[in-house]
């Protein structure tokens, strides 16, 4: 059941595109909306067992010669995400099918978001750490197709490479991670790698481990400085960045982490990481958000430093800061989620999204204010009690003063966290209210290509219920601490106390925090004409784009020279290229295991007429490199044909014999045919340095292939297989003369394909000489 | 005989590949036909010569010379007679349409 809960969308993947072209009176999103909604109440049915500490586990053998089964694990963490993925893609479809008109090629959309939607449900509910990375890869495919969804548009599909090229090297580095855990623990169950995690953290590989792995996790969610595709990810439709882009996908980063917390936690490692990078993330984030001019890159920047926030608060590893962490996964889901509908909204009524052109947009249309008001002020952590972004960035800055039985290094570095925090914090706010402010009040600054109105209810409908969830999160966090989080720091920190969420903490640290982000932060929004010029001396040049730019480019060109520096288009080095790599492998291992050996002791009796003959031959073959004329090239090459077929005599091949002498004839015939079409040899001389490396190539080939003549004569590893072949010629052949059997009997095969080489050299032939560009068929 | 005739082999080997870095598609063509005789002449020097009669069933006769390498041979002869009438024509093409059997005028362009 449960594998046919993650299979669900794969199917409705399937059978979407049969629909699309059958109906065509109602919009596609309706039927796709099903599958999300369907599944949701699924998981729901989960939550009673989970709270109570009831595990889910269902295992398919999938590949059981290495080990890896589909097995699907439900506990708190992974029923949440389940929720959330299931959730919010509810709504998201919704929105969706108001946002998308029927003119758009709905089947593509729909098909990329239900596999990612199956990916994703993948991702969080495997147990397997090679089925986690498949769907894992699975969702940055997704991810990419749908940010070039509009892929007339060059910024859409850079962006989707971009998202790409970063989140799939992150995977790959995060597969090496899995590798190494899997084998240094002897199993690819996440269970049993947290079982063994012992093994993991006293290896001494543990730090590339743990590298890797977060290079995984940084990438999917976007962490400093791998966060630059992110920005342009928000090239796709709107519902794909309200759900992959700020709830889901992202998140998948936050997850993992979250997920071998058990493992990992407790390290100083990664407490150094984790938080460092998770709070640079949150102010480089939040600080370049405050400069962004469209709608959707200020909430891809704040995305950023949220999700920063959450790994910090992750990497602090404390119970407080895991429950904070959780909350507000749950908290950002929903404003962040309304937030990007609203933009969508605004974009899709106004035709822009830049603020410097909106404003005033209040009185045009106020439920759509109404909604951003709640989820910008919500997200800006403002102390209202109705807010649940307040609660959990209250719980942040709680967590980052706590630290319990801390190690030297965290006492060291721990007391900077709450400046970082608080720094953070303040950008947070001042971008937040900037995006409420300059939108709906004062005036409109620019023309607009649609005179504005509200939007539709259908597309109201979604934002609505996310931001009802903030307001009832925010009034009875409690509930949702039993029934969801509970058990969610259960899974990541291995047990759990009281979670209880309370709006008013009392007069403490963490308030005198808000209140100075409160303060400063309408300070820096009033004044913010004053310090805008800050963001020319920093980042000003630099940036994370420019140096994802510059590596791309730099990769480009260096492999284009590298190749073009070999791929000369000369068949003479191509040549030389062959040969000097046979002769340095066979040179190289002949020495190497002392191959070479002589045997005098088993050779024929040396006879005076083939000596003779190889004279002649050996003269014939030199004669053909020096010859200027090339009738005299062709004759004395006939020379070395007719004085091998006289050896063949010699050495007991009448079948030989004859067939070289024919073949040997016909060929010289054709030499002399084509030569008279041919022009005479080039006069000029090669020059002196082209000669000699040609003659030290070509006589180390020969020497070479001498020596492995003498070598594998004078040694005999094993007996010839030769014996059956003359034993069972006449039993099984039914043939006296066995060469003739081996051909067109013990290995037939061979001779049919030779014939077909034959008959394709005749093919080419002939093509060549009849058909002609140009000229028609038959005119010769 | 096996050690004369291996380095004999080796002598075609140098000329052909000597032959086949050369320029001139004939020159080039020569150099393939020559590398096929050394070959040939290698396999069958592999599987020891003169050790018997030749290997055609007869009465009375229990040592015949290896018939293995004999078979591989006959093959090679064949395809490499195909391979070589293949060549004159593509080089009498080729000269006929690009009016060059220099194989370095003959190198593609940058963007091919």
């Amino acid at each position: 059941m449960l594998h046919a809960a993650v299979l669900l969308p794969f199917l409705a993947a399937f059978f979407i595109p049969l629909i699309y072209r059958g109906v065509k009176q109602v919009h596609l999103g309706w039927f796709v909306l099903l599958v999300p909604i369907l599944l949701f109440g699924y998981f729901l049915t989960f939550i009673k067992g989970v709270m109570q500490g009831v595990h889910t586990l269902k295992t398919f053998e999938w590949i059981p010669s290495l080990g890896v089964n589909v097995t699907f694990y439900i506990d708190g963490l992974g029923l949440f995400f389940a929720l959330l993925i299931t959730g919010i893609g509810s709504l998201v479809v919704l929105y969706s099918i108001y946002y998308l008109s029927k003119a758009e090629k709905l089947g593509h959309f729909y098909v990329y978001l239900l596999l990612f939607m199956g990916a994703m449900l993948g991702v969080v509910l495997s147990d397997n750490l090679f089925v986690l990375y498949t769907f894992w890869e699975l969702t940055s495919i997704s991810s990419f197709l749908l940010i070039g969804y509009w892929y007339q548009r060059e910024k859409s599909t850079s962006g989707a490479l971009k998202s790409m090229m970063i989140t799939v090297f992150g995977g790959l580095a995060m597969l090496g991670g899995f590798l190494l855990m899997a084998d240094i623990t002897g199993t690819a169950s996440i269970r049993g790698i947290i079982e063994n995690g012992e093994m993991i953290v006293n290896s001494p590989l543990f730090p590339f481990i743990l590298i890797l792995v977060l290079l995984g996790a940084f990438t999917k969610s976007a962490q400093f400085p791998f966060h630059t595709w992110l920005p342009d990810a928000m090239e796709a439709p709107t519902p794909v960045s309200a759900f992959l882009h700020s709830a889901t996908m992202v998140k998948a980063g936050i997850y993992l982490v979250a997920r071998l917390s058990l493992v990992f936690a407790g390290t100083d490692l990664f407490f150094l990481i984790v938080s460092g990078f998770g709070l640079l993330t949150l102010c480089w984030g939040s600080y370049m958000a405050v400069t962004q001019t469209d709608l959707k890159a200020i909430l891809a920047y704040s995305t950023i430093s949220q999700l920063g926030m959450i790994m910090a608060m992750l990497g602090f590893g404390t119970e407080l800061a895991i429950l904070a962490a959780v909350f507000h996964i749950l908290n950002h889901a929903t404003f962040k989620g309304s937030l990007f509908m609203v933009a969508g909204i605004i974009d899709h009524e106004t035709g822009t999204r830049d603020i410097r052109k909106l404003g005033g947009l209040f009185t045009f249309m106020p439920i759509t204010a109404l909604l951003a008001f709640f989820g910008t002020f919500s997200m800006a952590g403002f102390p209202l009690p109705f807010l649940n972004g307040f609660l959990s960035k209250e719980m942040f800055f709680d967590s980052s003063l706590h630290f319990e039985d801390a190690s030297t290094i965290v006492e060291a570095v721990s007391p900077f966290f709450p400046y970082f925090a608080v720094g953070g914090s303040i950008f947070t706010f001042v971008y937040s209210i900037m995006l409420f402010f300059r939108t709906f009040t004062g005036k409109q600054r620019g023309t607009l290509s649609k005179q504005p109105h509200e939007a539709p209810i259908g597309m109201l409908l979604s934002p609505m219920i996310l931001v009802l969830l903030v307001v009832i999160i925010a009034f009875i966090p409690d509930a949702f601490g039993h029934a969801l989080l509970s058990p969610m720091v259960d899974a990541v920190n291995g047990s759990v106390g009281e979670t209880h969420i309370k709006f008013w903490h009392g007069f403490g640290p963490a308030l005198y925090m808000s209140l100075s982000v409160l303060i400063l932060g309408t300070a820096l929004y009033l004044a913010r004409e004053k310090w805008q010029h800050i963001y020319k001396a920093f980042p000003g040049k630099l940036s994370a784009a420019k140096a994802y730019d510059g590596l791309i480019n730099g990769l480009l060109r260096g492999s284009r020279k590298l190749t073009n520096g070999y791929m000369t288009g000369s068949l003479r080095h191509y040549m030389i290229y062959i040969f000097v790599f046979f002769i340095a492998l066979v040179g190289i291992t002949m020495s190497v295991t002392g191959g070479f050996q002589i045997n005098y002791n088993d050779l024929a009796p040396i006879a005076v007429p083939e000596v003779m003959i190889a004279i002649v031959m050996a003269g014939a073959a030199f004669a053909t490199v020096f010859m200027k004329n090339r009738i005299a090239a062709i004759l004395v090459l006939g020379i070395v044909g007719y004085g091998l077929s006289l050896l063949f005599v010699f050495f007991r091949a009448p079948d030989l014999a004859l067939t070289q002498l024919i073949v040997e004839t016909v060929t010289v015939a054709l030499f002399l045919l084509c030569f008279y079409h041919l022009p005479n040899f080039d006069k000029k001389k090669e020059s002196k340095r082209t000669n000699a490396v040609n003659w030290v190539i070509s006589i180390s080939v020969g020497v070479l292939v001498t020596m492995v003549g003498i070598a594998s004569h004078s040694t005999k590893l094993f007996e010839p297989i030769s014996d059956y072949f003359l034993k069972n010629s006449y039993k099984l052949g039914g043939g006296d003369n066995v060469v003739n059997v081996i051909l067109v009997d013990f290995r037939g095969l061979d001779t049919m394909l030779e014939i077909l080489v034959l008959g394709l050299a005749a093919l080419g032939i002939y093509t060549m000489i009849k058909l002609r560009p140009g000229k028609k068929e038959g005119n010769d | 005989m096996e050690i004369i005739m291996s380095i004999l082999a080796g002598m075609l080997f140098t000329a052909g590949v000597y032959m086949i870095l050369q320029k001139q598609i004939l020159k080039i063509i020569i150099g393939t036909a020559l590398l096929s005789h050394g070959a040939h002449l290698f396999i069958i020097t592999m599987g020891k010569l003169n050790r018997g009669k030749p290997p055609i069933l007869s009465e009375g006769v229990t040592n015949y010379v290896d018939p293995l390498p004999q078979a591989l041979i006959l093959t090679s002869i064949v395809i490499s007679f195909g391979v070589t009438s293949f060549l004159l024509v593509l080089a009498y093409r080729t000269y006929q349409t690009n009016g060059t059997d220099n194989m370095e005028k003959l190198r593609g362009n940058e963007n091919e």
